[in-house]
């Protein structure tokens, strides 16, 4: 909740609670604005684990990460050109996603995704 | 021996509008990319997606905006050093000596260091046996097709590049071919093709698998695949080839003694410089308080990265500012009346 300092009010940010959990088991949860990228959620809370070298444009499979079965049939289904990134990506499987092209919104709120050993 | 004012490290556009810069104050540079071409991440990464980014253009492919850029530094006559790579940088008294991977070296008071993430390289198999092989017999490209003839080649990945070698091998080779999934992102004929030469027995498909280990006494014998479900099978095999795209790499970057702030070089805004006389950094590679990563950012600290540049390639002249619109001398530069 935030107070908008100019009428007074407050008013409500919508956010979505996502669990990142390093390849050695190190867990961050941290709230994500809905609209951004599971892959801006870890950028931009300096989670590391995801690099994201190309920022985004689903050009370069370093923002791999693997979800469990049961958030995995929840997400949005894969666009066209995901999996063909993801055979680029570290040791990809049936449960691996690009988290840049997650988007968060509340349906995902208590979302975990586990990121791979590495990256590149 | 080169010897030039600047030497760009890196061909995407922030490096080019920086050679352009250069051009435009009198300096003359000389550009090397790992890559075979020009174009950076523009051409390797995006060349046919739009960017709605660049000022005054309101919408262009990575690859107009190369040609665009190659366009506009073609006055210059500067020269590319195309697929190789900047692996030491040494300070000689004034000047940097800057040799790369193909032996040429240059020498130049300033190094502009315009690498985006780094170089682009194949991406190896996860596994640490496949490093005791690597460059004999567990391969990421082809030179020489001819080291396969009769051979037991065992193939790994889903695009053109593993199918097409697929199909051309097997004429001689035992050729497997091995994917993690049913579906290949190559070009339509040729999954065709494969599915075609795997009915024949001609390839040995292996869809839904990916490699586990690779074994052999000196020479590589064999290598085993497992399944996601955990079932291995064995595959003889004297090479493997990996085609699983390209990774950006810092490389030899890492080894010059730079600050380094993670993968990125910390720099000042004056005319980005980094902890190295000398040395400067712009675009992607480089971060200051604010930073943003986008080309026309690239642009603008490779106009003033040009500047500092000056400084040192002609310590005895006073820098003047001009504009292009006004100068003579700039239009002298530039072959225009």
């Amino acid at each position: 909740m935030i107070t908008c300092p100019i009428f007074f009010c407050a008013y409500i940010k919508a956010m979505a609670k996502i669990k990142y959990i390093e390849h050695n088991g190190k867990e961050h949860i941290v709230e994500v604005q809905n609209g951004l990228t599971v892959m801006e959620g870890a950028v931009q809370n300096d989670i590391p684990g995801i690099d994201a070298d190309c920022g985004g444009s689903m050009s370069c499979a370093t923002c791999h990460v693997y979800v469990k079965e049961d958030w995995y049939d929840k997400l949005p289904k894969k666009d066209m050109g995901e999996d063909d990134m993801l055979d680029q990506a570290y040791e990809p499987n049936s449960n691996s996603r690009l988290s840049c092209q997650i988007m968060v919104s509340d349906d995902l709120d208590g979302l975990t995704v586990h990121m791979p050993e590495k990256q590149v | 021996m080169i010897k030039t004012d600047v030497v760009i490290v890196g061909a995407g556009p922030t490096g080019l509008f920086c050679a352009h810069q250069l051009g435009i104050i009198g300096l003359k540079c000389e550009i090397v990319d790992n890559l075979d071409k020009i174009g950076g991440q523009c051409i390797e990464l995006y060349p046919d997606k739009p960017i709605y980014d660049i000022p005054a253009v309101p919408e262009c492919t990575g690859e107009e905006l190369t040609n665009n850029l190659l366009e506009q530094i073609k006055p210059f006559n500067f020269k590319f050093h195309l697929n190789d790579r900047v692996q030491e940088l040494k300070k000689e008294n004034d000047n940097w000596i800057v040799k790369t991977t193909n032996g040429k070296e240059f020498h130049a008071p300033n190094v502009v260091i315009a690498g985006g993430v780094g170089s682009f390289e194949p991406r190896k198999f996860p596994t640490k046996s496949a490093e005791k092989f690597d460059g004999t017999s567990v391969l990421y490209s082809i030179k020489d097709k001819t080291i396969f003839k009769d051979k037991s080649v065992a193939i790994f990945g889903g695009g053109d590049s593993a199918l097409d070698w697929a199909i051309e091998l097997s004429n001689t080779s035992k050729v497997s071919l091995i994917h993690r999934r049913e579906e290949f992102r190559g070009a339509p004929a040729s999954v065709q093709k494969i599915k075609e030469l795997s009915q024949r027995n001609i390839i040995n498909l292996f869809t839904k698998y990916s490699i586990k280990d690779v074994k052999g006494n000196g020479s590589l014998e064999e290598v085993e695949i497992k399944s996601e479900e955990g079932e291995s099978k064995t595959i003889k095999a004297d090479y493997v080839l990996g085609f699983f795209g390209l990774i950006m790499q810092l490389g030899p970057i890492s080894e010059w003694g730079l600050n380094l702030d993670k993968k990125v070089i910390p720099v000042n805004t004056e005319n980005f410089e980094t902890n190295k006389k000398g040395i400067f950094a712009i675009g992607d590679i480089c971060t200051y308080p604010g930073k943003l990563k986008l080309i026309l950012s690239g642009f603008h600290e490779g106009a003033l990265a040009a500047r500092g540049c000056f400084k040192y390639a002609r310590p005895n002249e006073k820098y003047r500012f001009e504009f292009t619109t006004a100068s003579n001398t700039i239009k002298d530069r530039l072959g225009v009346k």
